[in-house]
């Protein structure tokens, strides 16, 4: 029979849905930053291997002698982003839903079995409730990440005025490798994310949108009877 | 199929054969079912339209910021309107971090790398002669102090050894040497100037200048400074001297210090007219 399973609620799609671009444009401006001082690469003893970033790559999209627009942009955003961020972390709190989000003991060997079924190496994939162990692992992650980047931020931002904060982060220099490291994680997050909900399909991309989805399933409480366990 | 039951007569509930419960069953079933189709209608409509308006008014909101007009040239220049308002919306919160008692760090003699970096040559022409280098004290429009680099040698010396930083994004622990701004402002009994909003530096040639709020100018790192590594300073580097300002980004750190002057209003600031914050506090 065809049913309205509830899957998203809507806060959960504000926060979601607003920090898409915030985040992209706290990257983008972030660029233009990076570009005043470009100097992180990628190299084996003296080989290089890749340069943040390429001349063609910096040239293409624009990016240099824009630090000042940079700034002034990321200074702005930096408020969005950080307000989003941390209305999502005391809604999943006060609202329970962290207990879907957050990785359980045996999420970190599930994952990986995870990771071997979505790369069509294992058959079958450990049964899960909302979100699965790869899931939860990744979405709690980004949150530590996000916390790092307000944390590594605020220590490249007043280094003075939160001289702990920049203590804590290793120092200047350190503070700054980390905040464009966690940089490079959201963009192989985004990448990642896009992927998998290309495979996952529509039906789950429009949830994120209305926040249910139609299944035709055997009620709920017929399941339950048959493995005698209600959820 | 509705019509078709219609023409029987309804009978008693207890003489219903199997088969009319299981279609009349079929019927409910499908009476809910289309129900349901037009709940889900109607809630994906409306996600759907408010997701879309809600992301063509943020893009809406974009374009608006991107296509808005440069400021109009005033002490700032250079930024986008509205980003300049955010700049100096978030100055007054920044002020209000600031202590006296955020001290920036300091590292020991050895930590500092033998070649000094150097950056920026604004309001430096080649030609210049440090010997005769004097400075002048703006008191007010009718006073002014001129000083030699013997007056300003002979005030107690500080040393401070900490992380420069470039708002390009470098930084280099760098040894200078020189007067507290405090001390000399103690000295020269500036104490009225020093009560006023801001002080402002310029070179000789007035093509660099820099304002700076007077709590961070107070702030008992600031130096004006006339030693780096123990030695004199490198002509590129400011001889004979300069503002060392660790709450400040490399970008106040005036060099060549021609004039100080005293404002209750935002002293000229060359990267403000360039798009810069004005207050590019640490």
């Amino acid at each position: 029979m065809k049913t309205i399973k509830e899957k998203h609620s809507i806060a959960m799609r504000w926060f979601h849905w607003i920090n898409f671009p915030v985040l992209f444009l706290m990257i983008w401006s972030g660029m233009l930053i990076y570009w005043g001082n470009d100097v992180y690469k990628v190299s084996i003893g003296n080989t290089e291997i890749f340069k943040f970033f390429p001349e063609g790559f910096n040239k293409f999209f624009h990016i240099p002698k824009r630090l000042a627009e940079g700034m002034a942009l990321h200074f702005l955003f930096m408020w969005f982003f950080f307000a989003n961020g941390f209305m999502y972390v005391l809604y999943t709190i006060i609202s329970g839903e962290w207990r879907e989000l957050v990785p359980q003991k045996k999420s970190f060997k599930e994952a990986w079995l995870v990771l071997l079924h979505d790369l069509h190496i294992r058959k079958t994939a450990p049964p899960q409730n909302k979100y699965n162990a790869a899931q939860r692992i990744a979405y709690t992650s980004i949150i530590v990440m996000g916390f790092g980047s307000i944390v590594t931020g605020l220590a490249i931002y007043k280094p003075v005025q939160f001289n702990w904060i920049c203590f804590l982060c290793g120092g200047y220099h350190l503070a700054r490798i980390i905040h464009f490291v966690l940089t490079l994680g959201y963009v192989f997050f985004f990448f990642i994310h896009i992927i998998q909900v290309i495979l996952a399909g529509w039906k789950n991309f429009q949830s994120v949108i209305t926040g249910f989805e139609v299944v035709k399933e055997t009620p709920v409480t017929e399941l339950a009877k048959e493995d005698g366990k209600g959820k | 199929m509705e019509k078709e039951n219609k023409p029987e007569a309804v009978p008693d509930a207890a003489e219903l054969s199997e088969q009319e419960i299981a279609e009349n069953k079929k019927i409910a079933d499908l009476k809910q079912e289309a129900l349901l189709d037009k709940q889900i209608a109607r809630r994906r409509f409306i996600a759907f339209g408010s997701f879309i308006v809600l992301q063509a008014a943020a893009f809406g909101g974009w374009k608006w910021l991107a296509n808005s007009p440069v400021e109009a040239k005033t002490v700032t220049a250079g930024a986008k309107a509205p980003l300049r308002r955010a700049l100096n919306q978030t100055e007054l919160f920044c002020r209000r971090l600031f202590s006296n008692n955020h001290l920036v760090k300091t590292y020991p003699k050895e930590m500092v790398p033998k070649k000094l970096r150097s950056n920026s040559y604004e309001g430096m022409p080649d030609k210049f002669n440090p010997a005769d280098w004097k400075m002048q004290v703006i008191k007010s429009p009718t006073e002014t102090l001129t000083l030699t680099i013997e007056d300003i040698k002979a005030l107690p010396k500080t040393e401070l050894i900490y992380d420069f930083k470039c708002v390009e994004g470098w930084d280099e622990i760098q040894h200078w040497a020189g007067v507290k701004f405090t001390d000399f402002v103690a000295h020269y009994k500036l104490e009225t100037q020093a009560a006023m909003e801001y002080v402002g530096f310029a070179t000789e040639d007035k093509q660099y200048y820099v304002g700076i709020d007077m709590p961070s100018a107070m702030h008992p790192q600031t130096l004006l400074a006339y030693e780096v590594n123990d030695g004199p300073i490198p002509i590129l580097n400011g001889a004979p001297l300069r503002l060392i300002i660790p709450v400040k980004y490399g970008i106040k750190n005036l060099k060549r210090i021609a004039t100080i002057s005293f404002s209750n209003q935002r002293p000229p600031d060359y990267w403000a007219e360039r798009g810069y914050d004005y207050y590019s506090g640490l």
